[in-house]
């Protein structure tokens, strides 16, 4: 046995997954199954497409359609999905290598066209897959099997990068405060148009090994002790969490989304032929 | 609201101990690198341990109420 959301939700005879033990993306697999699943969505028009990753695995998990593509590709393959069939509810699963190292520039322009894609970033701070390189949101000076004397990259701040290409919804959420990522991919999936959630997850197998963060309990206290909500930050001098990683909704607007768009051009040369 | 039931799926569990961790009424333990529920009386089923298990093997199961 085992709980409906998860009986419901989930090809079975698939699980467990082969992610290791405290694994972050184990609870953002299951809290976008959750949001789905409060949505009350029509299964038939979920669908769920990753890259290549740990992450990138989470579809071959999830029982709705599903594609597993190529490495920094998921958000092109999903907008070939959602042009020729935008009633489906297009959701990428993508890592912080696949979303922001080989696959930036499709972030950037999925972005810029609003295009109504919800990308649920699993972000993890290395390439957990390959073994602890250090990715695009890697702290700088922190450690990874590529930076063995610390990384002197300085970090993507996704949030960011996608609010300036254009993403009309933009929210962080972590795998500690997970009630509260549910809410926000609730409302990634209802925004018509591009959506980004970063969702903070801990990999304690190559990040926490490498940066001596000890177990996955002590990175989850971790991201408890370093985040602020943005609604408490609002109300708070810059120099109390200016040091502090925010979460929460960061932008939530409307703009004319991209396949309605190219509908009215379809029904424009239909008229005039 | 309906009666609920505090559930663990043993073959799922990769003995991480975050459900011992953030459970707030000490409920669960893990012994040989399994959870073990070993004090069900004080479970407050408030869902903390099912939230984050990342491997599904804790759960709150709904029980029908009689019905
Ligand atoms: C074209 C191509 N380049 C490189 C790889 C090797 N590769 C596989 S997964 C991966 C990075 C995974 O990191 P991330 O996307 O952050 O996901 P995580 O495993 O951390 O969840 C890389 C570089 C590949 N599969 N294909
Ligand atoms: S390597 Fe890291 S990201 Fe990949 S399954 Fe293990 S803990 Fe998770
Ligand atoms: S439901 Fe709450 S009180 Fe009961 S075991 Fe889980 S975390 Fe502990
Ligand atoms: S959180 Fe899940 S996998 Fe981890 S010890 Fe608890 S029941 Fe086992």
């Amino acid at each position: 046995m085992s709980s409906e959301l998860i009986s419901n939700n989930f090809r079975m005879d698939k699980l467990p997954h082969i992610w290791c033990p405290g694994c972050g993306h184990g609870i953002i697999m299951r809290s976008l199954a959750k949001a789905i699943d409060n949505l009350k969505l029509d299964k038939s028009k979920v669908c769920v497409v990753s890259g290549i990753g740990c992450s990138s695995r989470a579809p071959g998990y999830m029982d709705f359609n599903t594609l597993h593509t190529t490495h920094g590709r998921a958000l092109a393959f999903a907008t070939g999905i959602k042009l020729a069939n935008p009633d489906l509810e297009v959701i990428v699963i993508t890592g912080d290598g696949d979303c922001s190292a080989i696959g930036g520039n499709h972030l950037i322009h999925a972005s810029r066209r609003n295009i109504g894609i919800t990308t649920i970033l699993f972000n993890n701070n290395i390439y957990g897959m390959t073994g602890g390189q250090y990715s695009p949101t890697t702290p700088n000076k922190s450690y990874g099997t590529t930076a063995p004397f610390g990384n002197i990259d300085k970090p993507f701040d996704i949030c960011k990068l996608a609010d300036a290409a254009g993403a009309t919804y933009v929210a962080r959420g972590t795998a500690y405060h997970a009630n509260q990522l549910i809410k926000i991919i609730e409302k990634s999936i209802q925004n018509n148009g591009f959506s980004l959630v970063d969702a903070i997850s801990v990999c304690p197998t190559y990040y926490g090994r490498k940066n001596k963060k000890g177990s996955s309990v002590d990175m989850l206290n971790e991201i408890k002790d370093m985040t602020i909500d943005i609604k408490t930050a609002e109300k708070l001098p810059l120099d109390k969490y200016k040091d502090k990683l925010l979460i929460g909704e960061f932008k939530n607007t409307e703009q004319p989304e991209y396949t309605a768009e190219y509908q009215k051009i379809i029904n424009r040369f239909k008229k005039e032929r | 609201m309906s009666a609920k039931e505090l559930k663990v799926k043993i073959e799922w569990c990769k003995g991480c101990g975050i459900c011992v961790a953030f459970c707030p009424k000490n409920v669960l333990e893990l012994a040989n690198e399994k959870i073990n529920i070993k004090d069900k009386d004080s479970c407050i089923k408030c869902g903390q341990c099912e939230l984050r298990c990342p491997d599904y093997a804790i759960y709150l199961e709904v029980l029908d109420d009689g019905k």
